[in-house]
């Protein structure tokens, strides 16, 4: 061995290869092989998980059913200019024609007809009524047989709108999302009395600081309790803490129905002590009171076990020794004890501020009008208006505040520092 | 060697057994006390008809809309015939989500031989939709209430009255029938309420009116809430389907009354999903035509208190199952009930439904 290396400039392996390369493939063969062993796992999450979640949020800007379903339609109409006033010419009512023949027989005409009907109403009904008609045109005189069939054909605002979403691709949606619209004269924001989404996205915000702040300050001596108790009766308190964790849901929801309204077990138990009287009973539902309290109860687990195992590796001789040095028991606390449950803090925090801002089903049964949160106009696009570019926009962006929220946290805190257990 | 032998002898039986039974029809509604009323009046029958078919309730009516947009886009649909609410029919329809359907080449003629789109009639609102019942959305009231003085809602604008009937008021988190409720009782005459509610100043009116009680109002989401809101008396007066409130009543015994005025007729009814395998279709179309000729429709308003759709069914319409008690005077269409009713507009609503929704969440969140 010490000939070979004494002779040759580079070492290699024994069958003559320089060492370098070879160690590099041996590495690689490894990389690939651990590869090879968490790719099911990295497949199935691609296809199961990633994928559909990159196509919802392609649909946020997707516009192509426009262009598909009226092709020459969409050609026809970029030579018309709209701020004119006119209504395009015969070849464009002709080209429509042509577009509705075919989209009624493959019956797309009344889905481009929902389409457009997001942006003004009225549009579901022309195509409906237009798609019976077209059928039973003659040859020539195109516009003048449109407009009979529905008036709306001579509005110039209908064409307006059929050309402004003609293109592949939209910001309408995104537009919409943030309580803008686009008009004539340029992207302005809607009407005082349309608003809604921002204010929305601000109250999930605030809301979900609230709760998180709330499950930190209930949650915290119920860890330190965990922690530091005799094992006997720390477990029996684990259970109580785990047991709720395993209930579901819906069922805890409807629990704190029972106790918050107004004829519910809490206001009752006050009535009877004296403390409100029987007609200004309090109102602790169907608010965003009553989204705090059952979303800090049903979250408060996930604020519990992070500190919980973290607590569980503070040895109990720090406190005893600063205590020794002449602390006193809160200086102890703050300047020994706590700053080393702070990354249970933050897993925590981080923990229960993420979940609440995704949720749903609680703020929708609990609270009422002044309690929901964006997500429950996201699920209602998703499963009654069928407007899932409106509600894919809506995710985009919740999921880009989270990630911005994530980056701000990470600066601050340190992502290093958070533990869960 | 016995046990053997019998082994083999179950095992050949469950695989011989297995294929005879291999036929399974998913049917989607709305679970709870309708989906029994289904199940009693359609499925049972029609399995013990057809011992070699078997019926598999799903309950999604709810997100039927959005699963059934799903499967399409998939293309792997798993349902076979769907329950659905006119409106949701409606854009399903439009979608190409569901499949048209020639109502007398595919359904029961009634007994006279009246064909099936007469004998139906108006309920056909889209060519996608079968009509099973019409149930009305209107209000119950307690009959205990102390600040009322003894004094009885009468008409549909109590709600809007809390000088005379103070207390909590639930009303539909949608705008859908509250609007129309608020112009009717605003001044505006039945016939132009939705002339009215097409402009700004129709909708901001509407808004106006709910703004006078929208203190004393809790929003519902779910059919069954009022019903618990009423039994709870958290609330003194709320709206909810006829039905709900009739199980409420009847079979509750909660103090309880129905106010019939101005409620609002709508329509549940079947829908077959679009691009089903032939054989699946040819199945499904056997059960419609069984499931929805007279008798049957008459015979599920024996199980829950909603109108047949068709008009041969209503002079079949009988008893109770298990209360005994005489249906017709429960339901919505009966003549004493619908001395004042409003009819739904769908074309209407299918186009300003998006617009109207924007408006009123907005309204509601501020």
């Amino acid at each position: 061995m010490t000939d070979l290396t004494a002779e040759a400039p580079v070492l290699t392996t024994r069958d003559g290869k320089p060492l370098k390369a070879s160690l590099a493939r041996a590495l690689r063969r490894e990389k690939l092989r651990s590869l090879m062993l968490i790719a099911p796992l990295l497949v199935f999450i691609v296809v199961t998980f990633l994928a559909p979640i990159a196509d919802m949020l392609f649909r946020s800007i997707d516009n192509r059913i426009v262009a598909e379903t009226l092709p020459k339609t969409v050609v026809a109409l970029a030579q018309w200019d709209e701020t004119s006033g006119n209504l395009p010419d015969e070849t464009v009512f002709q080209a429509l024609h042509d577009d509705l023949l075919i989209a009624v027989e493959e019956k797309t005409h009344t889905r481009l007809g929902s389409r457009l009907n997001y942006e003004a109403s009225g549009m579901s009904s022309l195509f409906r009524t237009t798609g019976r008609r077209v059928k039973r045109m003659e040859d020539g005189s195109y516009a003048e047989q449109f407009i009979n069939a529905d008036k709306d054909w001579g509005d110039v605002k209908t064409w307006q709108i059929l050309k402004r979403f003609s293109p592949p691709y939209t910001a309408g949606y995104f537009l919409n999302a943030v309580d803008a619209q686009v008009t004539p004269d340029g992207i302005e924001m809607k009407p005082e009395n349309q608003r809604l989404y921002l204010l929305l996205f601000a109250r999930t915000m605030m809301l979900s600081l609230i709760i998180t702040f709330s499950c930190l300050l209930f949650g915290y001596p119920i860890a330190y309790l965990l922690a530091t108790l005799p094992l006997r009766y720390s477990n029996l308190l684990m259970i109580l803490v785990l047991l709720p964790f395993w209930t579901s849901l819906l069922v805890r929801t409807s629990a704190w129905k029972v106790l918050l309204q107004q004829q519910g077990v809490i206001n009752d138990a006050l009535v009877w002590a004296g403390l409100v009287s029987n007609t200004d009973r309090l109102v602790l539902i169907n608010n965003q009171t009553g989204t705090i309290i059952a979303m800090t109860h049903i979250l408060m687990p996930f604020m519990i076990l992070p500190l919980y195992s973290v607590m569980k590796t503070i040895s109990p001789s720090y406190v005893r020794a600063a205590k020794s040095l002449g602390a006193t028991d809160w200086t102890a606390f703050w300047r020994v004890y706590f700053p080393q449950t702070v990354p249970g803090i933050g897993a925590g925090a981080i923990l229960v501020f993420i979940l609440s801002i995704g949720y749903y089903i609680t703020p929708e049964l609990v609270g009422g009008t002044e309690g929901i949160f964006i997500s429950n106009r996201i699920a209602y696009h998703i499963s009654s208006s069928l407007n899932w570019g409106l509600a894919a926009a809506l995710g985009v962006i919740l999921l880009a505040m989270v990630l911005l929220l994530f980056y701000v946290y990470d600066r601050i805190v340190g992502i290093d520092n958070v533990k869960l257990g | 060697m016995r046990l053997k032998a019998l082994i083999l002898a179950t095992t050949a039986c469950a695989l011989i057994g297995g294929t005879a039974v291999a036929k399974d029809m998913t049917i989607v509604s709305w679970g709870g006390a309708y989906s029994a009323s289904q199940n009693n009046a359609y499925h049972k029958p029609y399995m013990a008809a057809n011992p070699d078919i078997n019926i598999i309730n799903d309950e999604s009516s709810n997100e039927a809309v959005a699963k059934l947009r799903a499967m399409n886009e998939a293309g792997n649909i798993t349902w076979d015939l769907v329950d659905v609410v006119a409106a949701d029919a409606i854009r399903l329809c439009d979608e190409g989500l569901a499949m048209e359907i020639n109502h007398d080449e595919a359904l029961a003629p009634a007994p006279d031989g009246t064909p099936a789109s007469e004998d139906f009639g108006p309920m056909i609102v889209s060519d996608c939709y079968i009509p099973q019942i019409v149930y009305s959305t209107t209000f119950g009231y307690r009959t205990d209430v102390a600040e009322w003085n003894g004094k009885e809602p009468q008409d549909i604008c109590a709600v809007f009255d809390l000088e005379n009937f103070p207390g909590k008021r639930s009303l539909e988190k949608r705008p859908i029938n509250n609007v129309e409720w608020a112009l009717l009782c605003d001044g505006v005459p039945k016939d132009e309420i939705y002339d009215v509610l097409a402009t700004d100043e129709g909708v901001d009116r509407a808004l106006a009116k709910l703004d006078t009680i929208k203190d004393q109002v809790i929003w519902w989401s779910a059919g069954a809430e009022t019903p618990q809101l009423l039994a709870d008396k958290e609330v003194v007066i709320g709206s909810t389907y006829n039905g709900r409130l009739f199980s409420l009543i009847e079979e509750q015994d909660q103090p309880v009354k129905m106010l019939w005025d101005a409620q609002v007729f709508d329509l549940d009814g079947w829908i077959v999903p679009a691009g089903l395998p032939e054989d699946r279709l040819a199945m499904v179309m056997d059960y419609l035509k069984f499931a929805t000729d007279t008798q049957r429709l008459a015979d599920q308003a024996k199980y829950i208190s909603y109108g047949p759709a068709r008009q041969s069914s209503a002079p079949l319409v009988g008893k109770h199952a298990e209360l005994g008690i005489d249906m017709a005077p429960h339901m919505p269409t009966d003549p004493a009930n619908a001395q004042n009713t409003f009819l739904y507009n769908y074309e209407w609503w299918a186009d300003h439904r998006d617009d109207l929704d924007a408006k009123f969440q907005a309204w509601l969140t501020r």
